[in-house]
């Protein structure tokens, strides 16, 4: 009993941590502009078959090792965030003044563009993604046996989420940020360079998305170019879960989600898994609109 | 309040800092200010009055470059800054404390202020500009790690203009900075808009509150309905007998 409750502990954490890793994203992309960027799952999917090309190129399934993997890892980053520039430069930016429909409409054809320029480039059918961390063997405590993998999943996105809350509350850039999402007129009279800020945040959450996508290549190595779409809902729901626009919040949110899909998975009904998210979605649209930590958006007079 | 001191000090020349020009601005079908023509001269105070609406907001958004003017020019040291972004203009040291709660009320006090300096000249001074705000304003100090949307109405006041001052404006934009105070706040933060003005700033005061305005402006600029109708030196506007009876209540 207490065995299997850890194993579904550690298996929700670790798949709340890839969806946090994408909420992150979601939830910082709409303080800074209110847009929900529906593209930002697709940008997740590409992050797996840029970590996927990255290890074949150098051959890292073959000498797998943990710098193989923050080498991936790193690549993959690296890209996703300069993808988020360019659809940010290219089909948000000249929307800025217009309606938000209009963005809104904008992101899903951004996302369906992502996901079918994917099929054409990649091919519609799943590919495996190579295994550039190969862990010995599960660990063992007594009777318990734990993937090493999730535990890596866990604490690299423990790590990464850490890295983007100094940003955010440490830095200068963060500080910027924080200013444009409260006001983007008022933060333009500091002088602060509000398109720059922008692509800034749209660059630190794709590569967060990137990120994600290595490491659910990892974890559940089959990867296609439709992958994005369920994860980046979930992850969306999670981001409304925990109050959109709100960074810890984003954190809690999808660990709680992950955390119920594998509880409800394991004890209850399996073929409920992705009916979840969508069920806490229209609970919290219902109920608590804000999210659990969204603060009632004041209206300036 | 002491004006002739100011002005002596000051030593004021004739060099035009910042002119406007025929401007107007409308948004979207409705006018709201029609060709409004000024100009700032360097070591000034110049206040801009007007009822509510009268299109004081509307002329400062213009010199920052929020919106922009559809006909007409703003220039700034005889650049044209009209067509200019709000951030390149602070970059000419064009800084504003904005109206009311103009202040980030999701960041620190430090926080707010060091936003203020992100387009100093050098980042080097910045201990020593943090210093003079906090003498100007000891509150700011005791508070700085104050969360800025605790402040009361005068504090954030306070640290709107604090927060411009970081920023080494050579231009002050100051909108109403005595919105919804109480009188001995005002009092005192008039008294620091002055002192600022003898140590060598050039300051625009946006006010409502035109007989205080007008006791330490060297000169004021009146709007009503979008048109400008007089403008002139403080003492001329102070003894002109239709300005006291629509604008300063008497």
């Amino acid at each position: 009993m207490m065995l299997e409750f850890i194993q579904h502990l550690v298996n929700g954490l670790s798949l709340g941590s890839i969806y946090a890793l994408i909420a992150l994203g979601y939830t910082m992309v709409f303080g800074v502009l209110q847009l929900i960027n529906f593209a930002h799952g697709d940008v997740y999917m590409l992050g797996a078959y840029i970590g996927m090309y990255t290890a074949h190129f150098f051959q890292l399934g073959q000498n797998s090792s943990v710098l193989a993997l923050i080498f991936t890892i790193t690549v993959s980053m690296i890209t996703c965030a300069v993808v988020g520039f360019l659809i940010e430069k290219f089909a948000y930016r000249p929307l800025r003044k217009s309606p938000r429909i209009n963005v809104l409409i904008t992101a899903i054809g951004v996302s369906l563009f992502l996901e079918f320029s994917g099929q054409l480039l990649f091919g519609p059918d799943p590919k495996f993604f190579p295994q550039i961390f190969k862990p010995s063997g599960d660990w063992s405590i007594g009777e318990l046996k734990i993937n090493p993998l999730q535990i890596l999943v866990f604490f690299i996105s423990i790590i990464l989420m850490s890295v983007l809350q100094t940003i955010i509350f440490k830095t200068r850039l963060g500080r910027a940020m924080r200013a444009v999402s409260f006001n983007h007129d008022l933060a333009s009279l500091m002088g602060i360079p509000t398109h720059r800020i922008i692509s800034y945040t749209f660059m630190l959450g794709s590569g967060l998305a990137g990120a994600a996508g290595v490491l659910v290549g990892l974890t559940y190595p089959k990867i296609d170019p439709l992958m994005g779409t369920m994860p980046g809902l979930k992850a969306f729901v999670a981001a409304v879960l925990g109050g959109i626009g709100n960074i810890t919040g984003a954190v809690i949110g999808a660990m709680t989600l992950g955390l119920a899909e594998e509880f409800l998975v394991g004890y209850w009904a399996p073929t409920y898994r992705d009916a979840l998210a969508f069920g806490i979605l229209i609970l919290i649209l219902l109920f608590k609109p804000t999210g659990l930590f969204g603060v009632k958006q004041t209206e300036k007079v | 309040m002491n004006k002739s001191s100011g002005v002596q000090s000051t030593g004021l020349t004739q060099e035009k800092l910042l002119e406007v020009e025929k401007v107007s601005v409308y948004y979207g079908a409705i006018q709201a200010i029609r060709e409004i023509s000024f100009h700032i001269a360097q070591g000034e105070i110049v206040t801009l009055l007007g009822a509510n609406g009268a299109g004081k907001t509307t002329v400062l958004r213009a010199i920052s470059g929020l919106i922009k003017p559809s006909q007409g020019k703003i220039s700034y040291r005889n650049e044209i800054i009209s067509k200019l972004s709000p951030d390149q203009i602070v970059r000419r040291r064009i800084c504003q404390a904005p109206e009311g709660r103009g202040i980030f009320l999701n960041l620190s006090v430090f926080e707010n202020l060091d936003l203020g300096a992100w387009t100093a000249p050098d980042p080097k001074t910045f201990d020593k500009d943090l210093n003079q705000v906090f003498e100007l304003f000891p509150r700011l100090g005791e508070r700085q790690n104050q969360n800025a949307g605790t402040l009361s109405g005068g504090e954030q006041q306070m640290l709107a203009i604090g927060r411009a001052l970081m920023g080494h404006p050579e231009l002050l934009l100051l909108d109403e900075p005595s919105l919804g105070l109480a009188p001995q706040i005002i009092e005192k933060i008039f008294e620091i808009i002055q002192k600022i003005n003898c140590d060598g700033m050039t300051i625009l005061l946006v006010e409502q509150n035109a007989l205080q305005a007008l006791h330490i402006a060297h000169r004021g600029v009146v709007l009503e309905a979008g048109n400008l109708v007089t403008q002139g030196t403080a003492q001329m506007l102070l003894s002109t007998d239709e300005i006291r009876k629509a604008y300063l209540g008497e």
